[in-house]
Order: C-alpha cells, then structure tokens, then sequence
C-alpha cells in the first residue's frame, strides 16, 4: 500500500488544497507543501528502510491488485532504485514548484495548486507503474493539468503554447497505446496469456519487424516528451509561456518521463529493436546535443534560453541510454537528476527575474549583479553547473555518458564533447547578458528574498552533494539499471523456442520473485508483498 | 401469444400505455408537473418490466421481436437516456413561452420507436420502429414553433428522413424479392462463391443509404449539424444519444453477422464509411463556433470511430461497441445537458461566447463540461477513454490497421477543437460583456447533470461492473 499512498498523497492534497481556497489565499500552499512534504517522507523511508525482496532482485516494493481482470489490466505498483530516484527528484521538485510560486501565482490559488498536485501524482504513478496500461493511464493524467496550468497561468502565448504540447504529447501518446495494444495481442497469441504486466510482457519473442514497429510507438511517445530534435518543437514555446512553477515542472520532470520510460520499457522489452535503432537515435542525440545548444546561444528570451538547453542536455541523457553500457547509465540517471535541480533552478531565477522585470527580453537586461548580487551569484552557480563544471552534479552526469559513449564508439563522443564547449558558451553568454556589464538602464530591484534564497540553495546543496559524492545514487540505481540493462543485453531471438526463455536470467528474475511464475495465472491478481 | 411472451414484451406494453395515458391527463388538465412526472414514471415502470423479460431472454416473440440480453441492455441504455432527456427538458421548457405538455408525449413516443428498433428482428418491426421515431422527431426538433431556425431544422429533418426512410423500403423490397423473407435472421449472407444476386446488393446498398441517415455518417450525415443546432438542447441530446443508439442496435443485429467476412465489398464500404465519416467530422468540426455544430461534427467522427469496433471481429466489437455507446450516451447526455442548463428563454446557448468565462462564473458545470470534453476526446480517467480503448483493442485484435491509423490519427485532430470549447470556459470572462442572466438552474437537470458525471468517472475508472453486465447479458 506505501506505493498506492504515493500516488493518492498528491492527489488528495491536490483536492483539499482546492477546497481549502475559500480560507484564503496562504492555506493551499501550505497544505500543498505539507502533503508533498508527507509524502517525500513516505518515500525515504522506503529509500533508508527497504532491501531488496528477494536476493539478487532490484524491486523494493511490488503491490499488486486486479483492475480490469477480463482485459488482463491489473493495478501493479513497483519500486526499485530507479523509480525511486525519479519518485524523490519529483517530490523535491514539486516542493520547489509549489514554493516558487508563492508569490507569482494570485488569482485561483485553489485551483492551481490542485493541477500542480494532480501532475505531480500522475507523474509518480508514471514512474511507479507496471502494467502498460496503467502506466499509459498515468501518462495521460499528466497531460491535462499541464495544459491547464500553461493555459491559465502562462505568459503571452500561453493557448498557442498548452494546445500545442496537448497534440504533441497526445498523438506520441497514443501511438504508444497502439503498440501496446499490438504488443498485448502478439503476447496473447503466442503465449496465451492476454496480459498488459511488463513481466509477462518482457521476453515476448517477435518477428525483428514488428518488434521494431511496436518500439517506435513507445520511442515516438518518449522522444516527444524527452525531447529528441526534430519533435522537440513544443517544448520551446511550453516551457516559455508556462508560470515559474509550470515550467519547473516540465523541465525537471515532465521530460524525465519521457528518460525513464525508455530506460523501463524500450530497453527490456525491445532488446534487439534498440540495438538496430541506436545508430540513428544516437546521431539524433548528438544533433540535439548540438542543435539545442546552438539555439540557446541565439535567444533574447531568458527562459526560452533556459528551455533549448534543456534540449541540449537531454541528449546526453539519450545518447547515455542508447549506449547501453553500465556506466552510461548511470551517467544519464545523474544527468537526470542534475538537469533537473539545474534547469529547474535557471527556471526558478527567470520568473524571478520576471517578476521583478516584468519582462524576460535580455536586451533590457545587463547589470543586474550591482543591484542583485544575491541573485546573481546564485545564477552563476547554476549556470556554471548546467555548463558541467566539476564538482557539481551534472560533470559527473556527463562524464560518466561520454565515457560511457567512448566505449561504444569513440567518433561518436567527439560532436558531444563539442556540446560541452558551447554549453559555456551559452551559460556564460547569458550570465554577461543578465548580470554582468553596465547597469545602463538603471535597474534598482529588490535582491532575493529569504523564500527564494533557501529554494534555490536547497537546489545548490543537492547538486554539489551529487557532484561530490554521487555514490548514494549511484548505488542506489545501480540493481535496477544492471538488471533493464542485462535484459536489453540478452537479446531473444524470434526463433527461440518458449520453453528456453523461461530459463534465461532476466525473465526468470522477474516471474520468480513475483511469485507469479505459473503461466497460467493472468497477473490480475497477485497478494500484496509490501513491506 | 402466450403469457411469457407478454411479459416478454412488457417494457414495450408499458412504453405504448404511457402516451396513451400522458396524452388522456393532457387533456383533462394541462399541468407541467404532471406530465413531467407521469413520464418519468412511466419510462421507470417501463425499466422495472425488464426484469420479468430478463428472466425469459432469449425469447423469440412472434416474428417481429426477439428480446434476447443484447436487445435489453440496449432497452435499459435508451430508456435511462430519455429519461435523462426528459428530467433535462423539464427545466428547460419551464420558461418558454410553448405548452410544454406535447413535448413529453412526443419524447415517449419516439423512446417507443426506439425501443422497437432494438429488439426488431424483421423488416416490418424495423420500419415500424423507424417511422414512430422519425415522425416524433419531426415533432420534436420543430417544437419550437416560433423560432425559425428550429422550423427550418425540423422541415429539413423531415424532407431528408422521408427520402432516406424511402430509401430503406426500397431495399427491403429489393432483397426480398431476392430473398423471399423478411425476417433479418434468415436472411442469408451469400454463400461462399455465390456471388451476390445484384437485387440483393442493391437492396443492401439502399438499406445502409437509410441506415446510415440516422447515424449520421459520411455521405449521409449533411442534416446534422443543421438539425443540431436548431432543434432545442434537449431535443438534439435526444437525436445524439437515443435515435443514433438505437438505430446502431439494429445494424448490429441484422449486418453484424455479415461483417465478419473480411474483403467482402459490405466490410470495404462500411471500412469507407468509416474513414470518410471520422476525416469529415474532425476535420469540419475545426472550422466551426457554434458549441452546437462542434458537437454534431464529433458526433460524426465517433460514429465512425464506433464503425470501427463494429468491422472488428465477434465477441470482441460486442464489447467493444456497447461499452463505447454506453460512453457516448454518458458525454453527449452530458455535454447537451450543460447546453440545455444554460440556455435561456430567448435562445439556446450554443455560441462560444457564451461558455468564455464560465469556469470562473460557474465551475461546477464548467467542470462537468471539461470531464465531458475530456471524455469525447478520450483522456483518461474518463468513460471515453474506456471506450476508445476497447474500440483500439477490438480494432487491433482484429488487424484492421488502417482503421486503427485513421483513429488515432484523428483522435489528435479531435483535441484541437474540443481544447477550443475548454480554452473559452478558462479564459478571462470578455470585458464588459452583458452575461445573460440564464434561467434559475432546475433541480432535476442539476441532479442529472451530477449522475452523469459520476456515471463517467466511474466507468472511467472501474467499468468491471458495467463490463460485467455486458459480458452476461450477451453470452445469454
């Protein structure tokens, strides 16, 4: 049940939040704070007190409960490092959120914390789900009050901008349903077991064409959210026009949906699809890496500066995934967390300056530092990390994915290395733009307050913690990454008989310790072996 | 005709005595109340003698009926739609300035001609059905008799149902002639390697001509969106919801059996249909600003969208279709109920304008038309999302890729207009715009309104129950 109190934390926060307007305008953000606060201790207490369930097995947690059973859908929850890396990255975030927009969201106060919750719970269920229609289902959830939170609160385009991720998002969607939906029935023809359980599901032997069709449905869904250039075009004008704590949201953890389903579901389940894939999504990444970059480079528009680096960034995190080698891995889970904290925090500072400003043009900025030195270190702190300097948590992300790539091949680290370097150049271009140089318009503002002072070093003390000691995440995702990696690493051939695939490692693994192992049981019901 | 078979029958005894007696006190005392009241009763009693023919299904009564579990779910499915009409309509005709009293009688009897319509089981107790529709809806869609507007829709309505309904009888006599029966069971689908007599595919073709009027697919759907936006809201919730269903019901019965040959020329021309019917309606649906017209063209589309479940093989399209209807009864009752609610003496409200605004004026139905939208575009949590899924399923099982492909394709074009209506009710409320003061919010309607909402939530998110009653009631 802890994994379900997860999910319904939020939401019921979310709920009583709403209600809790009509007292006034400080009671939804407080009980917004204290459900997200709840529920982060929910979750380190799986992190200090959970092991594995079985020995050799990376799952925390696993809870299980029919939902549809004629369909095959069940209610399957499970926790291992992985998730539980993204489901703390999204609490700690949705912390952020909420306290960023303490000041800058006034009107349907209610309102806006309820969609600012809802995501946050559709977005743990995503990382908590192992039943690809559930998981589908939590995909969706996000979608809405995303929309509602850049329609009502964004800036300028803000219609333009929540109808246009809406599509995007919709149509990658739904692709990925239709090839659950194929996958579903491969697996219930050939086995005949018609179930939508990623462990049934896994191993499922196919002719390498269709494998590859139904992976590009699932790729198509996570390279629009990732974003891979060239469906990266939504998230430009999303992340822009969205309110402080809406493009925190997006940039910190919307986009690692898109990471983690393809570390959860492409890799496992399409073992040798990927590998035919990973050429071309590899030079994919390298052009993001570089495209992304470029673009930041040539922005007026603060924030839509801070959103096309994350294009760039991202593509690290693919390139990590694509390589498929351990410390790549590892290194795009890092990244993850790190661009998050990064990104999330150059966010934080644009609608603070934005607020002060009322505009986000850096032409009509410069100087900034003489009258907001606070604000200004601050900003070349996370400027310096988001461009990878040592001792900060994104280097190690980085590092670990360019070595990682080295392995695989060594031509293909050079343009990424390349990213590197015009990641200074942009950082380095905004802070000269924002802060340094002369204050030639005379810009007299108030420096950071106390809110934003421990918002933004709570986020600086997370990613100089990573970036020195990144081991307890290290060893925390570790299992789970060996274990998505192993199965990828296995690849089964369409020509392998059942009775063999039963056998191998992986497969193994997870039917055994689900104590689900007999063929014959359709995963809608399983006892809940929550501890 | 034994006993059993008159309890067999009882839902449609009770169904043709209610007109009889609403139109006797109608004519002793004209009482809004009254009527209202005696309808609802009427159509309860109506759904209570189900249960004594639920015990007797399958039953075969006379040549014309067979009340088996798929004909009742769909009765049980039109009888709560038009009560949910009726309970809308209340409200609604509270403040104008016609009698009101007609329009229950009128509502009654084109229930009863739907009702007939989905247990038929020979051309004669289907076009008898057909006609006590159409006729009410002649009536029903004019009722207003001094807007022009509604005239014209209800003029429209009658010249094309005329055609098409000619259209339909042609087609019988055609494939009778081939045939020499006119029950649908025996009717035989062309052997393997006889080829179709052309009186036969003629008669097919006419027959899906009239058919597809009512649904309102493409070629044939030009009436809608007219007769949409001119008939009163809870008229056109009726023509969505109750006409569409039922007329579905029976295609299923007396085409279904033959849709199952795949490359046979009926599944490509319905496989055309259903495509024409999915790309016409999203993509007009686009174009318009009549909250009304909108509805009539995704309307279209989720035609089509159920045509796909219907190609999809047995038993899956069963499921597959009736769950979907189900759904569409639950959003488009629900989405016209908002429009009715909101309607005022004057004039319906169907432009966008009148829904600028209204999250922050009224959230609870703003609300309940986000749920409802959400639902016809197929998010989840949402009844519709149910639906789509197993029409995907259904399609996907039975291979049918293009299909499949238009769908979602289309289900994305469908966002951009339902993301339209939700992006008026969240914007700012328009500078110094006059809000017309809308009609006192009626009980019944409100409490409606709350049902639905709750009926798809609950589908949405726990339909085994509902899955359940299906799964029995067509295994039986």
């Amino acid at each position: 049940m802890t994994l379900v109190w997860l999910i319904l934390i939020p939401l019921l926060g979310g709920l009583v939040a709403w209600a809790a307007a009509r007292w006034g305008s400080s009671w939804p953000r407080w009980i917004s704070l204290a459900a997200l606060g709840l529920d982060l201790v929910v979750a380190l207490q799986v992190w200090f007190m959970g092991g594995p369930l079985a020995k050799g097995d990376p799952w925390l947690i696993d809870f299980a409960a029919p939902w549809i059973p004629s369909l095959g859908i069940s209610v399957h929850l499970a926790v291992d490092g992985l998730s539980l890396i993204m489901v703390l990255l999204a609490l700690f975030m949705g912390i952020i959120a909420v306290a960023c927009s303490w000041s800058e969201i006034q009107e349907r106060i209610g309102f806006f914390h309820f969609n600012v919750m809802v995501v946050l719970a559709g977005i743990i269920g995503v990382f908590l789900s192992l039943d690809l229609i559930l998981f589908y289902f939590f995909w969706e959830v996000m979608l809405v009050p995303t929309y509602f939170l850049i329609g009502i609160w964004g800036h300028e385009n803000r219609i333009y901008s929540a109808i246009k991720f809406f599509i995007f998002t919709q149509a990658g969607g739904l692709l990925m349903l239709f090839s659950i939906l194929g996958f579903y029935f491969i697996h219930g023809a050939h086995s005949g077991i018609y179930s939508f359980d990623y462990f049934h599901l896994m191993g499922t032997p196919m002719e390498p064409r269709v494998a590859m069709l139904l992976m590009l449905g699932f790729f198509a869904a996570f390279a629009v959210k990732l974003p891979v250039v060239p469906l990266h075009t939504w998230l430009p004008d999303a992340h822009t026009d969205a309110p402080t704590a809406g493009s925190v949201i997006l940039a910190g953890l919307l986009l690692k949906t898109g990471a983690y389903g393809m570390l959860r579901f492409v890799l496992p389940l399409f073992p040798t699809a990927v590998e035919n894939l990973a050429p071309i999504g590899m030079a994919l990444a390298e052009i993001g890496i570089l495209y992304g970059a470029i673009l930041a480079f040539a922005q007026t528009d603060l924030k839509r500066l801070v959103a096309y680096t994350s294009v760039s960034h991202m593509g690290f995190v693919l390139l990590g995934i694509l390589d498929r080698n351990e410390l790549a891995l590892q290194g795009a889970v890092i990244q993850m967390v790190c661009h998050g904290l990064s990104t999330g925090a150059l966010f934080v500072l644009a609608g603070g300056l934005q607020e002060r400003l009322h505009t986000r043009d850096m032409n009509r900025m410069g100087g900034l530092w003489s009258t907001m030195p606070r604000m200004g270190g601050m900003a070349l702190a996370f400027a310096l990390a988001s461009l990878g300097l040592p001792g900060l948590g994104n280097f190690v992300g980085e590092i670990l994915v360019l070595v990682g790539t080295f392995q695989v091949s060594a031509a293909m680290t050079i343009p990424a290395v390349e990213g590197l370097v015009l990641a200074a150049v942009y950082s380095l271009a905004m802070m000269q733009r924002v802060f340094f140089g002369e204050n030639t318009r005379g810009w007299k503002l108030p420096d950071l307050s106390m809110r934003e002072t421990v918002v933004l070093g709570t986020m600086m003390a997370g990613l100089v913690l990573l970036g020195l000691y990144p081991q307890p995440v290290l060893n925390m995702a570790r299992p789970a990454l060996v274990h998505l990696n192993r199965s990828a690493a296995t690849p089964v051939s369409f020509h392998t008989a059942p009775a063999t695939i039963h056998s191998r490692g992986p497969m193994k693994i997870g039917l055994h310790s689900r104590s689900s192992a007999d063929p014959t049981d359709d995963g809608s019901f399983r006892a809940d072996t929550d501890r | 005709m034994t006993s059993a078979d008159v309890r067999a029958l009882l839902p449609l005894i009770v169904l043709t005595s209610a007109p009889v007696l609403v139109m006797l006190v109608v004519a002793f005392t004209r009482n809004h109340r009254l009527t209202c009241g005696l309808t609802v009763a009427g159509l309860i009693v109506a759904a209570a003698s189900m249960g004594p023919a639920m015990g007797l299904a399958p039953r075969e009564v006379t040549p014309l009926f067979v009340v088996d579990g798929f004909g009742l779910v769909y009765l049980g499915l039109i009888l709560a739609a038009a009560l949910a009409v009726t309970l809308l309509a209340y409200g609604y005709l509270e403040g104008r300035k016609e009698q009101p009293e007609e329009f229950y009688l009128l509502v009654l009897l084109a229930t009863l001609g739907a009702a007939v319509l989905v247990i038929a089981r020979h051309f004669a107790s289907f076009l008898l059905g057909l006609e006590i529709l159409s006729v009410s809806l002649y009536g029903l869609i004019a009722y207003d008799r001094t807007a022009r507007r509604c005239v014209e829709a209800g003029l429209k309505y009658l010249v094309l149902a005329a055609a098409s309904d000619a259209f339909l009888l042609f087609g019988m006599a055609l494939i009778y002639a081939e045939t020499g029966s006119l029950a649908f069971s025996p009717t035989p689908a062309p052997e393997m390697g006889r080829a179709i007599g052309v009186l036969y595919g003629t008669g097919l073709a006419m027959m899906i001509t009239g058919i597809g009027f009512k649904l309102a697919v493409v070629p044939f759907h030009l009436w809608t969106p007219d007769v949409y936006q001119g008939a009163p809201a809870p008229v056109t919730a009726f023509v969505a919801t109750v006409s569409k269903g039922a007329m579905f019901a029976l295609m299923f019965r007396y085409l279904g059996p033959m849709s199952g040959v795949t490359g046979a020329p009926l599944f490509a021309v319905l496989s055309i249909i259903a495509i024409a019917s999915m790309f016409v309606g999203n993509l007009t649906a686009l174009l318009q600003n009549n909250v009304k017209r909108i509805l009539a063209y995704s309307s279209i589309a989720h035609l089509g969208y159920l045509l796909v479940a219907f190609l999809a093989s047995r038993p899956t399209s069963t499921r597959a279709v009736t769950f979907y209807l189900v759904a569409y009864f639950v959003t488009t009752l629900g989405a016209f109920g908002i429009v009715t609610i909101l309607s005022t003496a004057e004039r319906d409200a169907d432009s966008l304008d009148d829904y600028r605004g209204l999250f922050w004026r009224r959230p609870w139905l703003a609300g309940t038309f986000t749920a409802m939208l959400l639902s016809l575009a197929g998010i989840p949590l949402t009844a519709g999302f149910i639906g789509k899924f197993f029409v995907m399923t259904a399609g996907v099982g039975s291979a049918l890729w293009l299909l499949v492909t238009c769908l979602v394709v289309n289900s994305v074009i469908g966002i951009f207009y339902y993301t339209r209506v939700l992006v008026a009710m969240f914007s700012s409320p328009p500078e110094g715009a006059v809000v017309s003061a809308a009609m006192p919010h009626s009980l019944p309607g409100r409490v409606v309104l709350a049902v639905l909402l709750g009926l798809l939530f609950w589908l949405g998110v726990y339909p085994n129950v509902f899955l359940f009653v299906i799964e029995a009631a067509v295994a039986a």
